[in-house]
């Protein structure tokens, strides 16, 4: 429904630029430069996602997830306390950040629900415990290794080194990932009797 | 030296999946299957989605608004140019990929317009849509503080990366 809104309203504030701006020729003339648009983004992304699917499968059985869940297990349980005596919630929550550190949107999601699950508190359902909020802090500030789209894109456009902005992208997510969830301790400490 | 991350990474997986007696071309074969399904379920997003975007543009919507928000954006040292891509990006995935796109073909991928939408792209997440599945699957309905705080977040990612990338690329 959200994006029902953001497609009228786009259309609206086009329509009326298009006029006030007397840009109206150029206006008709992008809705079919746009539509083949698409379709030129999805075909020259189209064999990275696949090649990225396919190492992302590979990830997922070698056992890289498995051995990076390891490495970040002590860092886990400072975030989230609730993992050193809920040793479940705390396998769902490192394969969550694990899956999105190596890419693999459609393993990460499933782990995070449950992860948000046991995170929860049975005394008081509904409400948004401080953990879950950092959970959702990280997940959002998408720490990932290889940001496969973009480099797709980067590359369909001649790029000359589609991959170079892996330590920007590295530096900035960590930099999110962490004034986040000190923003989240924060506001956790102003919040606390609600 | 990030010139070697990409080969290395796909040299270590094969290795590490080959050692657990996985079969690893016929893993590589089935996971780019999936994502030939990915591709085709994004398609229609990405036609009905870059129409927007190129109406937009094409209007002069974009750079209008690129012209009202640049006090704002330049006093936080943000490429006014960027506004579109910001506004969106938590919204939808697709969206911003559309924008993300269309920028760096407007400005070339390696500008540094470019690279920092490349940056912005890489390091931030559709935050609207991820609180309302995860919170929505566990039932919680009091979400507190995590809306401005996972926004907060967003905002430091285009932030630095703005900063970032004019470090690193001028």
């Amino acid at each position: 429904m959200v994006m029902s809104w953001v497609w009228v309203g786009i259309l609206c504030i086009s329509v009326l630029c298009g006029v006030a701006l007397g840009n109206g020729s150029a206006l008709g003339a992008a809705v079919a430069q746009g539509a083949q648009a698409g379709v030129t983004l999805a075909v020259s992304i189209a064999g990275s996602i696949c090649l990225w699917s396919g190492v992302g499968k590979l990830m997922e059985r070698s056992g890289m997830t498995g051995f990076l869940s390891k490495l970040l297990s002590p860092l886990l349980f400072r975030i989230f306390p609730t993992t050193k005596k809920d040793s479940l919630a705390g396998s769902y929550l490192s394969a969550n950040i694990c899956a999105n550190i190596l890419g693999l949107g459609n393993a990460a999601t499933p782990m995070g629900i449950q992860a948000a699950k046991r995170l929860a508190d049975p005394n008081r359902p509904g409400l948004a415990t401080d953990e879950l909020c950092r959970l959702i802090v990280l997940n959002t500030a998408s720490i990932q290794l290889i940001p496969a789209n973009v480099a797709a894109v980067r590359a369909s456009l001649g790029a000359a080194a589609p991959f170079d902005i892996l330590p920007a992208v590295w530096i900035t997510s960590i930099c999110s990932a962490a004034l986040g969830l000190t923003a989240a301790w924060g506001l956790g400490a102003i919040f606390r009797h609600d | 030296m990030t010139d070697y991350v990409v080969p290395v990474l796909l040299l270590l997986v094969s290795i590490f999946a080959l050692r657990r007696k996985e079969n690893a071309y016929d893993l590589l074969l089935y996971g780019a299957g999936e994502g030939i399904r990915l591709v085709v379920s994004i398609v229609p997003a990405l036609i009905i989605l870059l129409t927007a975007v190129t109406m937009l543009r094409a209007s002069g919507a974009v750079e209008l608004l690129g012209r009202y928000l640049s006090p704002v954006f330049t006093f936080f040292g943000i490429p006014a140019e960027t506004a579109l891509l910001v506004l969106i990006r938590p919204l939808s995935g697709s969206a911003a990929l559309a924008v993300g796109a269309e920028l760096m073909g407007q400005y070339g991928p390696d500008s540094l317009i470019g690279r920092t939408v490349a940056v912005m792209l890489g390091s931030t997440e559709t935050t609207f849509y991820t609180i309302s599945v995860y919170f929505g699957a566990a039932g919680i309905k009091k979400t507190r503080y995590t809306l401005p705080a996972a926004l907060f977040a967003d905002f430091v990612g285009f932030f630095t990366a703005s900063w970032i990338s004019k470090l690193f690329w001028t």
